[in-house]
C-alpha cells in the first residue's frame, strides 16, 4: 500500500491520470495532493498516552456476549505514538437465527490490533493492522489515514483507505470461502462558532466474495402442503458496494452542557436504504461528574432479494432471509455517568476516568416473521413479526499518564 | 457512480481550500474555552465508543461513517 503511494506521488500530472488509473490510485493521488497543499497549516498533536480497560456485555435476543476490550497508547518521542488493542467476545448464542437453523452454541472471538500515529511536520499519518479470529471466521484488515488541522485549527480533514480480507468457514466442515473488502473514508470537522462545531463523514465500502452467512437459510412454501415451509441455503450476490454519509452537530449550551445531533444516510447496491438519527445530551456536575443521555433511531428497507418466505425453491437468482436484510426499525435509549479524578491522586497518572454506560435496544421487524412462535402450529407465512430487545453495558476505567 | 461521488467530494475540498487560503480564523484562540471542554468532543468514549459501533454493525444492514475523529477546540 505504501509502495503504491510512492509511485503516484512522483507523477505530477495528477488530474490527467485520474481517469486512467484504478480508483484507489486516484484516491491516493488526491490524498497526497491535498496534504501537500496544506503544509502551511497548523499541526495536530499525538494522542494522549493512556490505558483504557473496558468490560462490555450484550444481553438480548437470545444472545449473551461479554468480554474485555483493552486499548493502550504510548508515545515514543514527540512524533510517534503506538497503540494496540485486545478484544474478546465470549458468545453464548440461542438467537432466533440459531434456534431456527441450528443448535445453541458458545464460541469466542479474539481481536488484536497494532497501530502507529506519526506526526510529520504538520501532518498526522496513521496506520494499523487488525486480526480477528473465531473458530469459523477470520478477518484481517489494514488501514492508512492522513489527517490535518488547518484554517487556524478550525477545520480538521481526515482521509483514509483500508483493505480487509475475510475467510468464512463453517464448523465441522471443510467449507472455506474468501471476502475482499476496500474502504474509503473522508471526514471533516469544522468549528462554526465559539459554541458550535459540526462534522461530515463519507464512507464507501465495497466487498467481493462469499457474502452469505453459511449457517442461514431462506424458506419457501412446501409444494406438498402450503401450510408448511422448507428451507435451503441462501444465495447472495458476490459483490456489495455501500455508501454512508453522516452529518453531526455539537453545541455548547448557555449553561455548561452540550447537545449533539446526528443523521446518517446509508445506501447500498443490494437495495438497502437506511436512516439513523441520534441526539445526545451531556451534563457535567462540577469537574468530576458527567451525566449523559441519548436516543437513537435506526430504520432500513429490505434488500432487493430478501423475502420472509419465497413461493418455491430457487424462486430468484439471489435468495435471502437474513433479518439484517429485512425492513425494520431499531430504537436505543442510553444513559451514562463518568467520574474523573485529576492529577496527583495516583502517582504518574494525569487523569483517571471511570465510566458506566447502559443502553436499551429494541428492534421491530416489518417483514421478518418469528418461525418459533405458536409451537410450529401456525401456517407458514402467518407467524407474528419478530421483535427483540437487548441491554448493552459498558464499564471502563481509563488512565491517562 | 459511488467512486465518482468520492472523487467529486475530494475535488470540491481542493477547490474550497485553495480558494479560501486568505480566510482568517473567525473563532480566535481566546474564544475557544467552551470548545475545549471535554463535553465538546465528538468521540468521548474511546474503546467504549468503538464497541457500540461494533454492536450496531452486527445487527444492522447499514455500516460506515460512524465518525469519531475531531471535535474540541483545535487548541492542540
Amino acid at each position: 500500500m505504501v509502495r503504491e503511494v510512492a509511485v503516484v506521488v512522483t507523477n505530477s500530472s495528477t488530474y490527467n491520470m485520474i481517469n486512467k488509473m484504478p480508483f484507489f490510485k486516484a484516491f491516493f493521488v488526491l490524498l497526497i495532493t491535498v496534504n501537500s497543499m496544506l503544509m502551511s497549516a497548523v499541526a495536530g498533536t499525538l494522542p494522549v498516552d493512556s490505558v483504557d480497560i473496558l468490560y462490555h456485555r450484550y444481553d438480548g435476543g437470545g444472545m449473551e456476549i461479554d468480554g474485555p476490550f483493552i486499548l493502550l497508547r504510548k508515545s515514543i518521542g514527540t512524533q510517534v505514538s503506538v497503540n494496540g488493542h485486545y478484544y474478546i467476545d465470549s458468545v453464548s448464542a440461542a438467537s432466533i437465527d440459531v434456534v431456527a437453523n441450528a443448535s445453541e452454541y458458545t464460541e469466542e472471538r479474539t481481536e488484536i490490533s497494532a497501530g502507529v500515529d506519526f506526526l510529520h511536520e504538520k501532518t498526522m499519518i496513521s496506520t494499523g493492522y487488525t486480526n480477528s479470529e473465531e473458530n469459523d471466521f477470520e478477518a484481517k484488515s489494514a488501514f492508512l489515514s492522513i489527517g490535518q488541522d488547518f484554517f487556524g485549527d478550525l477545520t480538521k480533514l481526515t482521509m483514509g483507505y483500508a483493505r480487509g480480507w475475510d475467510e468464512v468457514g463453517q464448523i465441522e466442515s471443510d467449507f472455506s470461502e474468501d471476502v475482499d473488502r476496500q474502504i474509503y473514508k473522508l471526514g471533516v470537522s469544522q468549528v462554526l462558532t465559539k459554541n458550535a462545531l459540526m462534522g461530515l463523514d463519507v464512507e464507501t465500502i465495497s466487498d467481493e466474495g462469499y457474502l452469505n452467512n453459511p449457517y442461514r437459510s431462506y424458506r419457501y412454501f412446501d409444494p406438498a402442503d402450503e401450510n408448511n415451509f422448507l428451507t435451503a441455503r441462501e444465495i447472495y450476490p458476490e459483490t456489495r458496494t455501500s455508501t454512508a454519509v453522516a452529518v453531526r452537530g455539537l453545541y455548547y449550551l448557555p449553561y455548561r452542557a452540550s447537545i449533539k445531533g446526528e443523521y446518517r444516510y446509508f445506501s447500498d447496491s443490494w437495495g438497502i436504504d437506511a436512516h439513523t438519527y441520534e441526539v445526545l445530551y451531556v451534563h457535567p456536575f462540577g469537574r468530576q461528574w458527567t451525566f449523559e443521555g441519548r436516543v437513537r433511531r435506526y430504520s432500513q428497507t429490505s434488500a432487493d432479494f430478501y423475502s420472509d418466505i419465497f413461493s418455491h425453491e430457487g424462486a430468484n437468482d439471489f435468495l435471502a432471509r437474513d433479518k439484517e436484510l429485512s425492513t425494520y426499525t431499531g430504537i436505543t435509549y442510553g444513559g451514562g455517568v463518568t467520574y474523573e479524578l485529576g492529577q496527583g491522586v495516583i502517582p504518574h497518572v494525569n487523569k483517571l476516568k471511570l465510566t458506566l454506560l447502559v443502553d436499551y435496544l429494541k428492534y421491530e421487524y416489518d417483514n421478518f416473521r418469528d418461525v418459533t412462535a405458536g409451537n410450529g402450529e401456525l401456517a407458514a407465512g402467518t407467524e407474528p413479526f419478530y421483535e427483540f430487545d437487548a441491554w448493552v453495558t459498558r464499564a471502563s476505567i481509563t488512565f491517562e499518564y | 457512480m459511488k467512486t465518482h461521488l468520492i472523487i467529486g467530494l475530494l475535488l470540491l475540498s481542493l477547490v474550497g481550500m485553495s480558494g479560501c487560503s486568505g480566510i482568517k480564523p473567525w473563532v480566535k484562540p481566546y474564544e475557544r474555552n467552551n470548545l475545549a471542554d471535554p463535553i465538546m468532543s465528538l468521540d468521548r468514549h474511546g474503546a467504549a465508543g468503538s464497541y457500540i459501533h461494533h454492536v450496531y454493525q452486527a445487527r444492522e444492514g447499514a455500516r460506515g461513517a460512524e465518525g469519531g475523529a475531531g471535535g474540541g477546540c483545535g487548541c492542540n
